[in-house]
């Protein structure tokens, strides 16, 4: 699903590369967690998988696909099949749930049948069955992130790439976000996280991939956030 | 592509904006009127030339007795019968020449009296003060030269003088204004290009988060910069519009109606409504794409894939 070969990422006017050297394989279906403190590369990392950035040396393959090799008017095709989730949620305040959802399919085109019918059960998917029709700002956090995981996966991606998604939720509303995450990822669905959150890695015991300054230090499976080499 | 959508993207943007739309209207249409106005000109221009050239001679002046005691040209005294017959089968043997007339000073000095009867100057003058002259018809205006070389200087010719030429400092004048008008086209042109550019920057701004999210979903590149290119395109749609409304107000008002040219000035032949019309789609596309162009080489920097 994911695979780096000696991956190294330099961003231009900076000596110190952000990635060193890093290899590894995500297989599908795996949930992954990727760790480090702030400045480790995590973001690199995903900016990276997404095409945001490509690596400096190396290669990076997606879904199959040498990054390197798919030109610029193809990554879009490819971004189709990953789904995206942030700590900041990133949805339009000045539309509903059901419009903020259905928004990601009208951008790539998909027919309105289609979408009345993915979008109700997509919500219900994610529990937000009857908020169809309430806007961003009249949700709760959790809420609010369930609504980023529903546009996230209504376009049934083969990947997902959730970059803190509990950043910003209390651990009660994180436990909550996780079980969907966790029952995304049993459809078939992979998932990628990146995260500070201690206890949530802690409990859910999966592979942990651990970054430091660049470099790829810890490749665990099921391990926990504070394991120390 | 949901047409729905992308129009409703439009009028959201455009509304936004409306200061800087309206912005972009006015100087799209200023530029594109000047534009049309400057091309309209050329025509008045040639269509002015075709008819005057069609009339204009060149005329050789023989030298009159008066003439032989104060011009140099004439030293050698009036025109004789046999430098004049030399002439005319000179003339008649050119391959330029159209048509010879002959003007004896008679029907010169009645073709004076006629044009500056009331003028103090014509009851003192005696047809003998008038000189004769031949008046050519060129197949080719432009070809003058041939006459003024072949003619001036010989005995009994006063002077070789060309029509034209009044003509073509008139001519250099309106091409000069027409210069001016595109000079000032072109830097209105450079204005509105430049308020296209930062507005459409704006936009793109103001729906990062949108923009944003698209790309995230794998939304195309084309999906993305549709509407604001599209945008652009309505505005610059607009202005045009309104430049085309200019042009046909004012060949209506400054030729049929209002300043009422075509009467005050009946010897100039005006362009017509077909010279205005033609203009009009070239205006109207122009207004089009060059706004949109503008559009998608600002977009390339600020919506990257």
């Amino acid at each position: 699903m994911i695979r780096f070969d000696s991956v190294s990422k330099v961003y231009p006017k900076q000596t110190r590369p952000a990635l060193r050297d890093v290899s590894l394989e995500v297989e599908k279906g795996e949930f992954v967690f990727l760790v480090g403190s702030s400045g480790s590369g995590k973001s690199t990392f995903l900016r990276l998988v997404l095409r945001e950035e490509r690596c400096s040396q190396g290669q990076v393959h997606v879904l199959g696909k040498d990054l390197a090799r798919i030109s610029n008017w193809k990554v879009p095709q490819m971004r189709r099949q990953l789904g995206t989730v942030f700590q900041d949620f990133r949805l339009l305040p000045n539309k509903t749930v059901a419009e903020n959802v259905a928004f990601a399919q009208e951008v790539i085109g998909k027919s309105k049948g289609e979408i009345r019918k993915s979008v109700p059960q997509v919500l219900d998917l994610v529990g937000l069955g009857g908020k169809e029709d309430r806007r961003p700002g009249e949700l709760s956090g959790g809420e609010q992130q369930r609504v980023a995981i529903a546009r996230a996966f209504v376009n049934r991606p083969k990947l997902l790439i959730a970059d803190e998604p509990t950043g910003n939720l209390d651990p009660q509303t994180s436990v909550g976000i996780m079980k969907l995450l966790d029952r995304i990822n049993r459809t078939g669905t992979t998932v990628v996280m990146a995260t500070h959150d201690q206890n949530i890695v802690d409990q859910m015991r999966k592979r942990v991939i651990e970054l430091e300054g660049g470099r790829l230090v810890r490749d665990q499976a099921r391990g926990v956030y504070g394991y120390q080499h | 592509m949901r047409a729905q959508f992308v129009l409703s993207e439009i009028g959201v943007g455009l509304r936004r904006n409306l200061t800087m739309t309206f912005a972009v209207v006015v100087s799209v249409a200023l530029s594109l009127a000047l534009f049309g106005g400057s091309l309209l000109m050329s025509d008045q221009v040639t269509t002015m030339k075709g008819y005057w050239y069609d009339k204009v001679n060149v005329s050789i002046f023989l030298c009159n007795k008066s003439d032989a005691e104060s011009d140099p040209n004439c030293a050698k005294g009036a025109v004789t019968d046999d430098q004049k017959a030399q002439i005319k089968s000179d003339l008649d043997k050119m391959s330029v020449v159209q048509k010879v007339t002959y003007e004896s000073q008679d029907e010169a000095y009645k073709h004076y009296k006629q044009q500056f009867g009331d003028s103090p100057l014509a009851s003192s003058l005696t047809p003998d003060q008038m000189q004769e002259s031949y008046r050519i018809k060129l197949k080719d205006p432009q070809k003058y030269q041939v006459i003024a070389t072949a003619f001036d200087g010989r005995d009994g010719v006063q002077s070789v003088q060309d029509q034209k030429g009044i003509l073509d400092n008139l001519f250099g004048l309106l091409n000069g204004m027409n210069w001016a008008a595109r000079a000032v086209m072109a830097l209105m042109l450079v204005v509105a290009l430049m308020l296209i550019v930062n507005t459409v920057r704006v936009s793109a701004f103001s729906r990062r988060r949108e923009t944003g999210i698209m790309r995230l979903v794998g939304a195309s590149g084309f999906y993305i910069q549709a509407p604001f290119i599209m945008e652009a395109a309505v505005a610059g749609l607009i202005g045009g519009t309104v430049a085309c409304g200019f042009l046909v107000i004012g060949r209506y008002f400054i030729i049929d109606h209002g300043l009422d040219l075509s009467h005050k000035l009946n010897l100039i032949n005006f362009i017509g409504w077909d010279a205005v019309l033609t203009k009009l789609p070239l205006i109207l596309a122009t207004s089009l794409l060059m706004p949109a162009l503008a559009a998608f080489f600002a977009l390339r920097k600020y919506l990257k894939v």
